[in-house]
């Protein structure tokens, strides 16, 4: 069971603008015929890179082996293909900097360790020219300290602190963390009539 | 918090919580796991890994919708990938003890479609599946969610999931619907309404009186699209209509027992002065057909209406509706109704029931397909189909020039062998407009109820549904 600790994610910058980018987008239905996550990072984004004919950030030279995606508002909404996040993540990326995400996209990113930060509307929109203009730059994104770093300035994150906790103290693999209750998992279930098939 | 004050979702969840977890995540014990062979296979794989076994067998039911084709489902599939994927979930659900309702059993459709006429899907459960559309079952009154895979991993091996408790928002649907216009047109309206995004965060408890005179099959319909307004879950409270839904089901409770159940079902119920975090209120007198016209299921207009203007939204959202613009290839001000369609889809967890069906028909013995249009029915299960059967659908539908096909979700993801092609405009009844969705890059899908597919599908163009109804 990996026990990664996510304090600080740094490197470089991706900036993919737009709003409600769904996860039918980040990785077409068609890819999802398998059985394992070995290849859907080849195709992320394949057909809005397909259309956008050269002009998507991921075939944008000077984005190459950036790690950190900028995003807009409420990413990855749709479906709940963790097929999205493990594309995203085979395709470098190791965390997410947005205007909001979707709910299980984001639950997807933390089983998978990659944290999901926010940040207000103005200070996206800042964070989003500073890595347009210097792309080679490092990038930060700093959990303890709950701020956002690039080319001198820091923008305060936002993250709900219980998935901040798992992810600085390498509990985000929840399997583990569930384990733990023992038996208690069995008590509860034995206390809901249904399970009991409503037994007297 | 008094019990009077407390709605479902806090009782649901209140009696499923193993523990409370450091900050804001609870342990919550899961009811209902439903799989199918998409999203299970490589959770099946990471438990080998782990040299875990699955601790509630009995507690998960399979089934295969995704990736099903639905011309033929005679074995081996055509396609290898797809074979793979459903031997995979055959192999993993044998080794468990897993129950798999195969197409050879005569149980196997969509996991949304089968949970609920099965009667494993009851009010004061907890309900996980791997898809978003998992928000159906919420129709019961059962708390009701999608996962990703690692979850419906977690889900094998502890049958809990780690969660932050949602805020629930109450949408009370008042008013009366006008005839041709459906419960999806309802929730259309509400995520008009309240955007993609206003439900993150929010379990949606919808209610009133339209809501309460709804047919349970219509319930499912508004539950099933919580999730593309953002609400993770969505649900409406047991009542007389949920107990005689699920009355002589086959995995319903008898005798003692159902009297048992359905104590337990109606104390499930939000209290008389139950809090909300928020309160919403639609009034449906006024409703019409509605369309989607974009790349969301936000961006949706009546059937009366024109389409909007770049410059009537707030400035944040002009990029994004440009954006649908040039995808869709049409433009501000132009009327919906008239517009040419290529590909008519009626079926999916949205709208593949026998109701559903029935509306269609209705319409569908009105016309007939032209030729320049391919019209696909497709039940949401294998019982629906037998039951369709039994009333004589297939032949009405047949007759006007549609397709009848086999359960599964089709042309809704294309995963299967039913995909648009090229730039085709398909009206369809299923639940994302979304670019590409419906399996060709360049595809344009257009939301709305079955009764106003098959409308336009027998006219060849968007058409009003009420000049069809007598």
């Amino acid at each position: 069971m990996s026990e990664v600790i996510r304090k600080r994610i740094e490197g470089r910058g991706c900036v993919l603008r737009g709003d409600d980018i769904d996860t039918d987008r980040i990785i077409p239905a068609r890819f999802l015929r398998c059985v394992t996550f070995d290849d859907v990072g080849e195709h992320a984004f394949e057909d809005d890179r397909e259309q956008a004919k050269g002009d998507h950030p991921f075939d944008d030279e000077r984005y190459r082996g950036a790690n950190i995606m900028i995003v807009g508002q409420n990413f990855g909404c749709g479906s709940s293909r963790e097929h999205a996040p493990q594309a995203l993540m085979r395709s470098g990326f190791d965390a997410f900097v947005g205007g909001s995400f979707a709910e299980i996209f984001f639950g997807n990113c933390t089983a998978l360790g990659l944290p999901c930060v926010t940040l207000s509307p103005g200070d996206l929109s800042a964070l989003m020219d500073s890595v347009t203009v210097g792309p080679d730059e490092q990038l930060k994104v700093d959990l303890e300290a709950r701020e956002v770093h690039h080319r001198g300035t820091g923008w305060a994150l936002a993250i709900p602190d219980g998935i901040r906790d798992q992810l600085l103290e390498g509990t985000w693999n929840a399997t583990a963390v569930l384990l733990g209750a023992g038996d208690a998992i069995e008590e509860t279930a034995k206390r809901l009539p249904y399970v009991t098939g409503f037994s007297a | 918090m008094s019990p009077t004050r407390k709605n479902l979702l806090d009782k649901v969840w209140d009696a499923h919580t193993v523990r409370e977890l450091p900050g804001d995540q609870t342990q919550l014990f899961i009811g209902l796991h439903l799989i199918h062979e998409v999203t299970s296979p490589q959770a099946f794989s990471m438990l080998r890994e782990m040299d875990r076994p699955v601790r509630f067998p009995e507690r998960t039911f399979a089934t295969v919708d995704h990736i099903i084709p639905t011309e033929s489902q005679a074995r081996p599939l055509a396609d290898d990938l797809a074979e793979e994927m459903m031997q995979a979930l055959e192999r993993s659900t044998a080794e468990a003890g897993i129950e798999m309702f195969g197409p050879e059993k005569g149980e196997q459709g969509i996991v949304h479609v089968i949970g609920p006429e099965m009667g494993l899907t009851q009010p004061g459960m907890t309900i996980a599946c791997g898809d978003s559309h998992t928000s159906t079952h919420g129709a019961f009154g059962a708390v009701a969610f999608g996962i990703g895979t690692s979850q419906v991993r977690d889900v094998l091996a502890t049958q809990c999931l780690t969660l932050a408790r949602p805020k629930v928002r109450r949408i009370e649907v008042t008013g009366r619907l006008a005839s041709g216009v459906y419960a999806k047109d309802v929730i259309l309206a509400i995520i008009r309404e309240l955007g993609v995004k206003g439900g993150v965060g929010f379990a949606y408890e919808y209610g009133g009186p339209v809501i309460e005179a709804m047919t349970i099959e219509e319930r499912l319909t508004v539950c099933n699209m919580s999730i593309e307004g953002g609400a993770r879950c969505g649900y409406i409270n047991p009542d007389d209509a949920t107990i005689e839904y699920l009355r002589g089901r086959k995995y319903s409770p008898e005798g003692e027992a159902w009297d048992r159940a359905e104590a337990y079902w109606r104390g499930v119920a939000s209290g008389p002065g139950a809090h909300y975090d928020e309160r919403v209120t639609l009034d449906s007198s006024t409703l019409a057909p509605s369309v989607t016209w974009g790349i969301n299921p936000e961006q949706s207009i009546s059937i009366d209406e024109k389409l909007p203007r770049v410059d009537a939204v707030s400035a944040e959202n002009q990029p994004s509706i440009e954006e649908a613009y040039a995808y869709m290839g049409l433009s501000p001000g132009e009327p919906i109704i008239g517009t040419k369609i290529d590909v008519a889809f009626i079926g999916s967890c949205t709208n593949g029931r026998i109701s559903d069906l029935r509306e269609a028909a209705k319409i569908a013995q009105q016309g007939q397909v032209p030729a320049h249009v391919k019209a696909l029915v497709v039940p949401g299960s294998q019982a629906v189909a037998r039951q369709a059967e039994a009333e004589g659908l297939p032949e009405v539908f047949r007759a006007a020039g549609f397709q009848w096909r086999e359960a599964g979700c089709s042309m809704c993801l294309a995963m299967n062998p039913d995909k648009l092609v090229g730039r085709e405009v398909c009206a369809s009844s299923s639940n994302r407009n979304f670019k590409g969705r419906q399996g060709s890059p360049t595809g344009r899908t257009l939301l709305m109820s079955p009764a106003m597919v098959a409308a336009a599908a027998i006219r060849g163009e968007v058409s009003d549904v009420r000049e069809l109804l007598q």
